[in-house]
């Protein structure tokens, strides 16, 4: 009977890239900067990793996009894909891979060169099929959430917009504390709901960045941590669940939830231990790849009861000060999205709060940080919770 | 008896002012509006659309031919009809054929109806058109977008087909080469004295002898003209007064090319009474005259929305520079998008009765109505219990709807709109020939045949949703 990983991996180092247009940079240069932190963390070499698992969506195919850069001498490597939640999976497989024993140092890393592109948003690789539904723009697949919640909860579009310019102002607040950040700017509340509409009523202020980066952690079974350093991150539990599409096709769906979110979500508390996850956990970084999609996991992850998200969001209780800071280190609002590399990278702000390394943004004792993952959109999505801590038990 | 069995049509929503042709080049312009298609519209989608007006109240298994008529098929070697009867959701052992290259080939399509039906054959005869005239030209004022569908057969026949009289010859007075867009033209007065009013004479008097009729006798010319001046004055000179000849439809629509005259004969049946004698007159490379006679049938039949209620509804605010754009007539910036992928063909055709002739399913178990259809239910997971389940014309409504200005499009914003169908089944799809002000959470949606894209020439057709009339 599977008992879950509760308490049985632990993470030894961390590394993450600045974030943003790092035109200067190729995907080598990325793995390196990140790679270099996390063993410098770590205290150890390179060579005495024993198995890689390289998350990313589309920059590169294969193991080989990650070996042939770092030459990591026919060392087993598993490039892994699942679109936005690429990051938080490929950590997953990496934890599974120590706890059962097969090895004893992996890293994972997500990477990701979306600059390089030279699009507006992303290029989704697709497979070959006739292509007759539309193949619809990020922001306009979780637009449809915005007028759906209002809908369902009495409010009109005017305190819509301003529920969702207040996600995106808290997590521009706490980026400007970032140095690691894309964007490190405040942005007063009136710009954000004045930015130009890119899928109503989605504002360009209401989407994340499109950013390279690179994000990577280090990873032992929790009785070999201590070997490496005295104050690891122990995970508490990691989850991810894939959707049916049951929303796209079926009426019952209301456009208010990700079911994913809530599935994912109630598998991770479970595994971890969490009752109470408003109270029991200590920050929260979350997938807020637009502002609407950061209300509903709100309540999705039961940090408020349905319909309440919005009060809590303007009360200021997801804020650095509030009950529960959610995105602390900026989210993808600020920080940037490197696809691949979100999923680590909403880790390592665990990794610093606890460490006393956040800088302006230090939380007081955390304790339980939570990281939450979506790929896709809220009508079809793949989402993994991690949920780490910085103590046994 | 055969004949006509049902008739339907359909006019784009989007109409151009030709008051804009005059403020962009100056020139004076004839009055009125042109229909035009919209970027996703062609002859095929608008083609399809004609024949589902006719069609919303009959037997779509029952049709055991569709010939489509155009001189703007979207392919040179593929047909147009086949893609037609899909949409149809005809049977498959059915004849299909494309008459194409002249403006002639409508009443050519009908007259090999009347032929199939003397064979005891239903046939779907559909006329499209979506010609281009050279910038600044006549034609560009004239020519406007459109099609008209016929069902011909020899049950409940609404409008009897009496005789006709073809004229054939090789009279070359508008042309296109099979590398060109736009039409040419001789001279006005050669194409005139020496074509379209000789062999309009020349069909018209042999019907009439044949017949026995005289002009007096009908109610109604359908007779094709390049503009309502030429129409008129042929007319007057074979006998017939203004009040028979039917409206051209040039003010309100435009000239449709092959499919003007089968346009016009839709107009004059939404308006015949039983006993009415109908003289429909084509044109091109010589002139078919048709005589049909309006039986009591007429009084039970009724297009799903008809010629009338497509002209009826429209918009008018698009201007000139919308109309270049949407026929690709000007480079416009390439959005900063990638590059669409072709769609696989294999896949489209496993999948071409969802394509065409929008089916989803139905479980059988849990009777969960869902679209695109798949093994495994949505909601039971039961594997295997599906059945096939027709979503076209089941009535839908808007759930939620986006306004992307994001996405690349030749009229944007593009509305995304959660389509709700009454029964079951959702659909996240576009929402098209609507004002982005307009859209509403629960507004009623109808589904329109549209062309999605084009990548390596291979045309990929779907649907989207339009306001419901």
């Amino acid at each position: 009977m599977a008992i879950g990983i509760k308490d049985r991996a632990a993470v030894i180092g961390m590394g993450c890239t600045k974030f943003g247009e790092r035109y200067d940079r190729n995907l080598e240069d990325l793995m390196i900067e990140a790679i270099d932190e996390g063993l410098e963390d770590a205290g150890i070499e390179f060579n005495d990793i024993d198995a890689f698992w390289f998350g990313t969506f589309t920059s590169g195919m294969a193991g080989l996009a990650f070996s042939n850069r770092m030459k990591s001498h026919y060392k087993p490597v598993t490039r892994l894909e699942n679109m936005c939640c690429t990051g938080l999976d490929s950590f997953r497989n990496a934890c599974y891979s120590v706890v059962a024993g097969a090895y004893d140092v992996v890293m994972t890393i997500g990477a990701e060169k979306l600059k390089d592109g030279g699009y507006s948003g992303l290029e989704v690789p697709a497979e070959d099929s006739d292509r007759t539904l539309p193949d619809l723009t990020a922001p306009s697949r979780f637009a449809f959430v915005a007028p759906a919640y209002a809908h369902k909860y009495g409010l009109d579009m005017q305190q819509m917009k301003e529920v969702m310019a207040r996600i995106a102002w808290k997590n521009h607040k706490n980026g400007a504390l970032n140095p690691k950040a894309q964007y490190r700017a405040e942005v007063p509340m009136d710009s954000i709901l004045k930015s130009p509409i890119i899928s109503s009523p989605l504002g360009v202020m209401d989407c994340s960045g499109v950013s390279d980066g690179a994000a990577c952690a280090i990873i032992t079974r929790t009785e070999d941590a201590k070997k490496y350093r005295k104050d690891p991150m122990y995970v508490k539990g990691i989850q991810i669940a894939a959707g049916p599409g049951h929303s796209e096709k079926h009426q019952s769906y209301d456009f208010t939830t990700a079911f994913e979110t809530y599935y994912a979500g109630q598998a991770a508390y479970r595994e971890a231990g969490i009752t109470h996850p408003r109270t029991q956990i200590s920050l929260a970084e979350v997938h807020d790849c637009f502002t609407p999609t950061e209300l509903i996991i709100y309540e999705d992850l039961q940090f408020s009861e349905r319909g309440q998200g919005w009060k809590d969001a303007m009360d200021g209780f997801f804020d650095l000060d509030g009950g529960l800071p959610v995105n602390p280190d900026g989210g993808l609002k600020s920080f940037g999205h490197p696809i691949g590399a979100s999923g680590i990278r909403m880790l390592y702000e665990s990794w610093l709060q606890f460490h006393g390394r956040a800088g302006k943004r230090q939380l007081e004792n955390p304790q339980i940080g939570l990281a939450q993952n979506l790929g896709g959109q809220p009508y079809s999505c793949v989402v993994g919770v991690g949920i780490v801590g910085n103590e046994l038990g | 008896m055969v004949g006509i069995i049902g008739f339907g049509a359909y006019v784009p929503f989007n109409r151009l002012n030709r008051a804009h042709i005059k403020d962009t080049f100056g020139a004076p312009v004839p009055k009125g509006e042109k229909a035009v298609a919209n970027y996703d519209e062609d002859s095929i989608t608008m083609g399809a659309m004609a024949a589902l007006d006719c069609s919303a109240h009959l037997d779509s298994k029952s049709i055991d031919a569709v010939y489509f008529a155009t001189t703007t098929a979207p392919y040179k070697e593929k047909q147009s009809a086949a893609t037609i009867a899909g949409v149809l959701d005809t049977r498959l052992d059915i004849r299909t054929a494309d008459f194409c290259d002249s403006l002639r080939a409508g009443s050519s399509a009908i007259l090999a109806g009347v032929d199939a039906a003397m064979q005891d054959l239903n046939t779907m005869v559909v006329a499209g058109e979506c010609r281009l005239g050279y910038s600044a030209g006549p034609y560009e004022n004239h020519f406007g977008d459109g099609a008209a569908a016929f069902l011909i057969g020899n049950k409940h026949v609404i409008a009897e087909y009496i005789d006709s009289c073809s004229i054939s010859a090789d009279f070359h007075d508008l042309w296109r080469a099979d590398n060109e867009r736009f039409v040419h033209s001789w001279e006005e007065r050669f194409c005139i004295s020496q074509g379209y009013n000789q062999f309009i004479s020349d069909s018209v008097q042999g019907v009439l002898k044949k017949t026995g009729l005289s002009p007096g006798d009908f109610s109604k010319i359908v007779l094709y003209g390049i503009t309502p001046r030429h129409q008129g004055q042929i007319a007057a000179k074979l006998g017939f007064s203004s009040a028979q000849i039917q409206d051209s439809l040039y003010n309100q629509v435009g000239n449709t090319g092959t499919a003007n005259a089968p346009m016009m004969l839709a107009a004059a049946l939404e308006e015949a009474k039983p006993n009415d004698y109908i003289l429909l007159v084509s044109y091109g490379e010589g002139s078919d005259a048709i005589v049909f006679k309006v039986s009591d049938e007429i009084d039970h039949f009724f297009p799903a929305c008809g010629l009338k209620g497509y002209i009826e509804n429209k918009k008018v605010t698009m201007n000139y520079g919308k109309y270049l754009r949407w026929r690709e007539l000007i480079e416009t910036e390439p959005a900063k998008r990638p590059v669409q992928k072709r769609s696989s063909l294999p896949d489209m055709y496993r999948n071409r009765k969802k394509n065409l002739g929008f089916y989803g399913v139905c479980c059988n178990n849990c009777g969960t109505v869902q679209f695109p259809p798949s093994r495994i239910c949505i909601e039971c997971r039961t594997i295997d219990q599906m059945e096939d389940y027709r979503l076209y014309g089941k009535p839908a409504r808007v759930a939620t709807f986006t306004v992307d200005y994001l996405a690349e499009s030749l009229d944007p914003p593009t509305i995304v709109a959660v389509v709700d169908f009454e029964g079951g089944g959702r659909l996240i799809c576009y929402l098209v020939d609507c004002d982005p002000d307009e859209v509403k959470v629960g507004m009623e949606v109808k589904m329109s045949f549209r062309h999605i894209f084009t990548v390596d020439s291979i045309r990929t057709y779907f649907w989207k949703a339009v306001p419901k009339l």
